[in-house]
This record gives C-alpha cells, structure tokens and sequence, in this order.
C-alpha cells in the first residue's frame, strides 16, 4: 500500500492538484455558514480513517514536492530558517517527536531504530538513511530542527516558555501566510500576533495564551486557520511578496476555478519534554475552487463565508482585490438551500 | 508622544531610578533632558555608581555641561552612535548583575542599545526607556533585509534594493527595527505619494 | 477542556533511607516501559491511597532527566503535617504499585542564562538535582549553594560534591556557616539567573536580598509550594453540583471536593499553577488562604480561593463547583 506520492511543482507551471482520494479528506475549516474569531482549539487526538486527523502528524501525497518546494526556498533565502542559541535542546525534542510520529504512523515509508543514544532513521520517500548521535549536533548534516523539518511538511515554530508567556525562538516558515519569521524571532505571543486585526480587543489572544501555556506532554491541542491564495504557491512570504502580490490582480471569472484557492492551516500545539518548550506544527493545504465545489456542501457554504466575511478580515487576509469575482462565481454553486451543521462534506 | 497602536510597537515609560549598585545611561539628542529629569528624583549619591554614554548629535550639544555636572563615575560623550556602541558592548561584557539600563532618545538609539543589552543577557523589559526627541525610525526591509536609517516619510524608498515600502508600526527588538514591506506590490504602476510624518 | 495530566501506574521499585528525615523512592513503569522524558525542575503528583482516603502530594523529580528507565523522589518527614509524608515514609515499601501523574514543570531552567546560579535550603535540593543532571549533560555553567541545619541533614551533599566538585557550597548551620548573600549576587556576571528551592523564609529573605541588589524579576525564579496545611474542620456548600461537604481538619479543601466526586483541574497542588482557582459564590466568616497564585487584593476581595492549600473559618461559604 502507502501513499502515491505526486510529482508536482508550486511555482512557474503551478502543477500541484489534489486527487479526487486527497480533496474527501481535505480539512475544510468551517463548521457553520459563517466566521468570525474564536479560540476554537480542540484536543489533537487521533481521528477518523481517511481524513487529516487519522495520524497525528499527516503525511500525505504532497509530500515529497512539498519537501522539494522547501529545500528551494531555504536555498534561496536561508533565514526561513532560524534557532537562537538556547533552544537547540527543543530541536532535539522536536527531532524525536516527529520521528517517532512518522515512523509509528507510517512503518511503510519511515522507520527509527534507538539504541540509547546510537539512532538509525530511514526515511525512503526522499531517500534518506542516516545513523546519529542523538543529542550530537555535529552528526548531522543540519541543526536538528532543520534536518528533521526538512523531512516534514508544514511550518514549525518552536516556542520558548518564560515569565507566563511564549516567545517564538525557533522556526521554519516556507510555506507561510504572509508573516516573516526573520522579522519576528525573539518576539512573544502578543508581539508576533500584533498585526492580526480585532482578535486583540475580543480578548482572543489572553485566553489563547493561558490555554497553550498549560498545555501538557502527551496532550496535544490543535486549531484550525484559513486564507486564500492566488495560484497554489505555497511560499506566499512578505519576503518574496514584490514577487506574488502581482498575482492577485490576474483573478478573472473564467479562471477564478483553477486560480483561486482555499488555503487551511492546521495548527497542532506540543509540549516539548526536555526544553519545557512548546512546538506548533503548521501546516497547509491548499484546494483549488474547482475541486471544492465537488462537494455542494463546501460550495455553498464557503460562498456565504467569504460573502459575509468583515471587512477588516477580508484587507488583513489579502483577498479584497479578488473578493467580490470569487463570490459571484461560487454564487453559481449556491442555491441557498440550508447546510447541515458540522465540517465533512454531505 | 506616539499614538496608540499595536503591540509590538514599543511602549516606553519615564526614566525613574532603580534599585541597583551600577547604573548605565545611554542617550541621544534630547534624552539627555530625561536623565537631567530623573536626576531630580533620584537619591543623593545616585550618579556616583554611574556611567552616562552621550551621543548629542545635531541637537544636543547644550547638555553637556549639565551631564557632566551629575558628576557621574564615568561620563562619554561620542561623535555618533554607531562610535557609541562599542564602548557600550565592552561594558556590557564586563558588568555585574545588580548594574541597571536606562535609555534614552530616538527610537533608533533605544533600538540599539537594547539590542546591546539583549545580546549581553540582559531581558528588555527590566530596561528603563524614555523616548524624547525625533521619531524618525530604522526600518527593516522584509525584502532585501537592508536596514534604512533616519526613514522620516510614509511611504519609504529602500536605501538598499530601491523598492518602496509601507513602514509599519510591526518593531522587532532583536533588529532594532520597524518592518518596511512593499506597498505596491500588487501594480507596481501606483506610485504613492511620500510624506514626512516621522519627524 | 480542564488541564491537567495523564496518570501513570508504576512499581515501586526501591527504597532507600538517606538519613534521620529523609527516604528516597523509586519508580519504574508498570508495563515495563520507560517513563516521559521531563525537563529539569519537574514535578510529579502522586496518588496515596490510605484506606478510605486519598492524598495527592507534589514531589521533585530528583533523577536525571537525561535516564527515564526510573523516577525518583525525596521524601522528608513531617511529624506534624497532614500525614502524606508519614504515609509515604512508614507504608510505601518496594513491590507496592502506586499511580503518579506526568511531569510538569512548574520551575523551568531559563536555557538563556549564561550562568545559573542556586539557591537550595533543606529538602529544596530536589529539583537542582534534576537541574544540575540536565545542565552538567550539556556542558553549562551552574553554581549550587545549600544551606542545611547539620552535615548529615545535607541530603545528597556529597552526591553533588563528588559529580561537580568546586560547583557545591554547603553552609552547614550547627557550624555556623552562613551563605553570603549580599557578596554572592554582588559577584555575578550579567546574563546569570537566580533559582531557589527552598523553606518559604529563605525565598522570601533571597528574592528580597536580589531585588535591592537590582537583580530584575524575570531572573529571579523560585519554587515555592506550599504544602497544604492541617486546619480546623469546616463546611462547604457547592453550588453547581448542588452537594454539602465536610472538610476534615488533615483534608485539603480541593481533596474533599474531590471526595465529593468533583474533579476540578490540577497541576501542582501547592498554591501555584492556578489551575484550580474557584469562584466563592457567598461566605460568612474569614479566608486562610496560603497560595502564590491570587494577588493580594484578590485575597481580600473574596471572590476567590485556590482549594488546593487554602482553608475556611466562619459560619459559610458557597463555591462554584
């Protein structure tokens, strides 16, 4: 079995697609016909067959043109990729926790062998087969947050805990949604969320902070965010934006379907055991307009978010330019019949 | 002084003296006219475990004598900040625990000798900081990450890549800068008008 | 979603007297497997079941965080406590299968120090035994001072002076050896930061001493459990489960809550982590409240207790619970 993993590009000829298998188990984000702010974070614990939540860390069919995608962008820019010096013991927890994670979940494609410290890891997707020291830096070609981020998809931010808050340390950010991990390293929870609009004044962020700061090892917590992305270019950074931002004048109503997509960051919240830091895996799926109006359900819901979406949202995600062309042309998807309450498609 | 705004815009306060067996000043400009005003509210022998670092700069010459008459342990008067900053470093790498910071000017100069402190170990937010003077600021370039010093105008040109850029009230202490993003990335074609509004 | 942490069974698998007050215990999983990882300054909750009563006591872990095959905890006696440290002490024997919860670390090393330096009085030398492991593994720079009324009452003084040598100062109190504060936070170079473990006097004279000297709070860190004090017995009514308790005088408040069938969220049980912070809905009478968590106007405002340490003496008091 195991996965069939595509070959596909998320830049110049944008290839990427999801099979028809990948866009059932696709995490749409929104339970109800609308959306607003909300500490809506849930225990990450493992979930149905077929869907995101299946295993704790999801690897999918993306996977190995994802890793390719983001060895590209470190090449061109390595400050994506950054750890001040206290935190390279949470690299080493991170190092561990993901292993495991691949290698529990998915024995088809990873395996890890311990032997006190003596480690063995294989990881045969991108042809890797490694043996280290753990807790060694100098027996692996990278930090180890790079080298084992470099092998998982998604974005990482490793979190220090100090003085009741937390300060992002640590990170790698290739597949961002237009924030600058360089600018904002050594910033705390509240810093690095400044630019977010109103969540602040709901209080959203205290309440936020308070929870992941008692998360507990062995008790994950996840969360789910969304945006929107011209073309499926996963490295949508401030870095390279005088290079993107231009795409988001191309949106017109007869490529709105290929062009235009949902992009949903799951967020997952770890407490790291030997650092007492905590680790947010972030990562992101992207669909295109065609494949999510496969399922009416996605359809007409997702046209009456984006309608009703306010408008300090809307300019702070970046979709205003091309707002009003995707909801008329997912208006042809919805003939207002009610939606049934919950994610999965009908 | 600077209006309210988001949370990662610094936020700085009213020098006040602290408990502590050293003190360090750093200042520019018209921060000297907040050390002379803590100066009054401090307890008698404050100044002789100090050192005062002094940069006047354009507009801060006629402070000097008033410093000095602090009769501080040490007292530096330097041509500029970047000649300031080593000086600072070395003292931050010889100091004690107990030694206290206080800064205070420009933006730019707090920037800086927070980034000092910081590297040497020292949190930012046991620093005292009294902003006084001009509020021209350093920007970061998200794009080309060059720094632009003295930036006065919204929009900015990039001193380093040419690019125009938005400067935002996002501040990273560790850069001791405002972030500058393109502002006409999406039609290049639009061209806003610059206006001096950091003075 | 309540805090809290998941429950582990183990064997005790040793038990070791270090001296006249103090008995080491440790712990290996029942299933053969190895523990958590923790961090140094970790803690571990565990469950004494005494006949028909359970205790819930916080205890350092005191073994290396670098070696999870075993857990292990220092004990010291308290004749006049509310009977956990008895119980541990007299009924605990090797064989016997206990329940713990996992670590949480409430006295986290801050990595960015250039220097730690620690400050232990008494049993307070539990957590840097974790600490020191963990620093010593990665070569860091740490220095220990512990305080102790007698030699023989310097629990594992001569551990730590034969792994780090020139690192440990012990002042030995029947000697008349005193630490040197004031030298000591005089002489430290910047970026150093302050840990405490300790008798709540020995905090409190040290993080005063550190202030005055102008050590800032964010490097001052002390762990400062208080554990739950015997009282006079009282009543409490429980609002939102609509249920009359009894708290005895060797019960907390938070244990006889949970004798109710209640289970409010806990992480440290020791006034600290405020996980168990409880509204009062109504009280006639006075508030003991012995916690680090509420501020000083919220103890007076009545609007709150932490079950876990404080305590009531009045005609009533309504919670929300």
């Amino acid at each position: 079995m195991g996965i069939n993993f595509r070959k596909e590009t998320f830049r110049d000829d944008f290839s990427f697609r999801n099979s028809p298998e990948q866009i059932r188990r696709f995490p749409f984000p929104f339970h109800e016909d609308g959306y607003m702010y909300a500490v809506n974070i849930e225990p990450h614990t493992p979930g149905p067959k077929n869907t995101v939540f299946e295993h704790l860390i999801d690897v999918d069919e993306h996977y190995v043109s994802e890793m390719e995608d983001r060895a590209q962008v470190l090449a061109e820019d390595p400050l994506r990729c950054q750890s001040l010096p206290h935190m390279t013991l949470a690299g080493w927890d991170l190092l561990e926790l993901l292993m495991i994670q691949k290698a529990e979940s998915y024995p088809e494609h990873f395996s890890l062998t311990r032997d006190g410290d003596k480690w063995h890891w294989v990881n045969r997707p991108l042809g890797i087969d490694d043996h280290f020291t753990f807790g060694d830096v100098s027996t692996l070609p990278y930090g180890p947050m790079e080298y084992i981020t470099r092998q998982s998809q998604g974005d990482f931010c490793v979190l220090d805990q100090r003085d009741g808050n937390l300060w992002m340390d640590a990170g790698i950010v290739t597949t961002q949604a237009d924030w600058s991990l360089d600018f904002d390293i050594g910033m705390n929870f509240f810093e690095w969320h400044a630019p977010v609009p109103l969540a602040h004044e709901m209080g959203i962020f205290n309440r936020a902070l308070k929870f992941l700061t008692n998360i507990q090892q062995g008790q994950p917590a996840r969360r789910f965010n969304w945006t929107m992305t011209i073309n499926p270019r996963l490295d949508t950074s401030p870095e390279n934006y005088h290079k993107w931002g231009v795409d988001r004048t191309t949106v017109t109503p007869d490529n709105v379907g290929q062009k235009v997509h949902l992009r949903v960051e799951l967020q997952s919240f770890w407490r790291l055991p030997r650092s007492n830091a905590l680790v947010f895996p972030i990562r992101c799926y992207l669909i295109k307009m065609d494949e999510l109006v496969t399922s009416p359900k996605w359809a007409r819901r997702f046209h009456r978010v984006l309608r009703d979406l306010p408008n300090e949202l809307a300019e702070y995600k970046g979709l205003t330019r091309y707002r009003q062309t995707v909801v008329e042309w997912l208006s042809q998807y919805d003939d207002g019949a009610p939606t049934s309450s919950g994610f999965g498609p009908d | 002084m600077t209006a309210n705004s988001i949370l990662s815009r610094p936020v700085y306060g009213t020098l006040s003296p602290q408990p502590g067996r050293n003190h360090l000043f750093v200042a520019d400009a018209e921060g000297a006219a907040a050390i002379l005003d803590m100066a009054k509210a401090a307890p008698k022998g404050f100044f002789a475990d100090a050192h005062i670092i002094f940069v006047p700069g354009d507009t801060g010459a006629h402070y000097v004598e008033a410093l000095k008459s602090l009769q501080a342990a040490r007292f530096y008067e330097g041509p500029s900040t970047a000649a300031a900053l080593p000086r600072l470093r070395q003292t931050l790498a010889t100091a004690h625990m107990g030694l206290r910071i206080y800064l205070a000017g420009t933006e730019g100069l707090i920037g800086l000798a927070m980034q000092a402190a910081m590297e040497a170990g020292f949190d930012h937010a046991s620093i005292q900081t009294e902003h006084r003077g001009s509020l021209a600021r350093r920007i970061q370039c998200v794009h080309c990450k060059g720094i632009t010093e003295n930036v006065t105008t919204q929009p900015a040109t990039c001193s380093h890549c040419g690019l125009v850029l938005l400067v935002r009230d996002h501040y990273s202490r560790r850069l001791a800068a405002f972030q500058g993003v393109c502002i006409n990335a999406e039609d290049p074609t639009e061209i806003p008008q610059a206006e001096e509004i950091f003075r | 979603m309540s805090a809290g942490t998941s429950k582990i069974d183990v064997t005790v698998t040793d038990v070791v007297t270090v001296n006249e007050l103090v008995k080491r215990f440790h712990f290996r999983r029942a299933d053969g497997q190895l523990l958590p990882t923790f961090s140094g300054g970790a803690h571990i909750v565990v469950e004494m079941r005494d006949d028909d009563r359970t205790r819930l006591n916080p205890y350092s872990l005191m073994s290396s965080p670098l070696d999870t095959r075993d857990y292990t905890i220092s004990v010291r006696r308290d004749d006049t406590g509310r009977g956990g440290s008895l119980f541990m002490h007299q009924r605990v024997k090797p064989g016997m299968g206990m329940v713990i919860s996992s670590p949480v670390n409430l006295f986290s090393l801050d990595l960015r120090a250039r220097k730690h330096l620690m400050i232990a009085g008494g049993i307070g030398i539990t957590p840097f035994m974790a600490q020191t492991s963990q620093l010593s593994g990665d070569g860091s720079n740490f220095e220990l001072h512990y305080t102790c009324r007698t030699e023989a009452l310097g629990t594992y003084a001569d551990v730590l002076r034969a792994r780090y040598g020139r690192r440990i100062h012990l002042y030995r109190d029947d000697q008349g050896e005193r630490l040197p504060l004031e030298q000591l936070l005089a002489s430290q170079p910047l970026g150093t930061h302050l840990y405490i473990c300790g008798p709540a006097g020995m905090i409190d004279w040290v993080r005063r001493t550190a202030a005055e000297a102008g050590w800032p709070d964010d490097t001052v860190h002390f762990e400062h459990f208080a554990a739950p004090q015997p009282g006079k017995p009282f009543d409490v009514t429980l609002a939102l489960s609509g249920k009359q308790i009894h708290v005895g005088e060797q019960q907390s408040l938070l244990e006889a809550i949970e004798a109710a069938g209640i289970d409010p969220p806990y992480l440290c049980r020791g006034g600290v982590c405020g996980q168990c912070e409880t509204k009062v809905i109504s009280y006639d009478g006075k508030f003991l409240h012995n916690d680090h968590w509420l501020s000083e106007e919220e103890h007076r405002s009545g609007c709150k207790i932490m079950p876990c340490v404080s305590r009531f003496d009045g005609k009533s008091l309504v919670l929300e619970r």
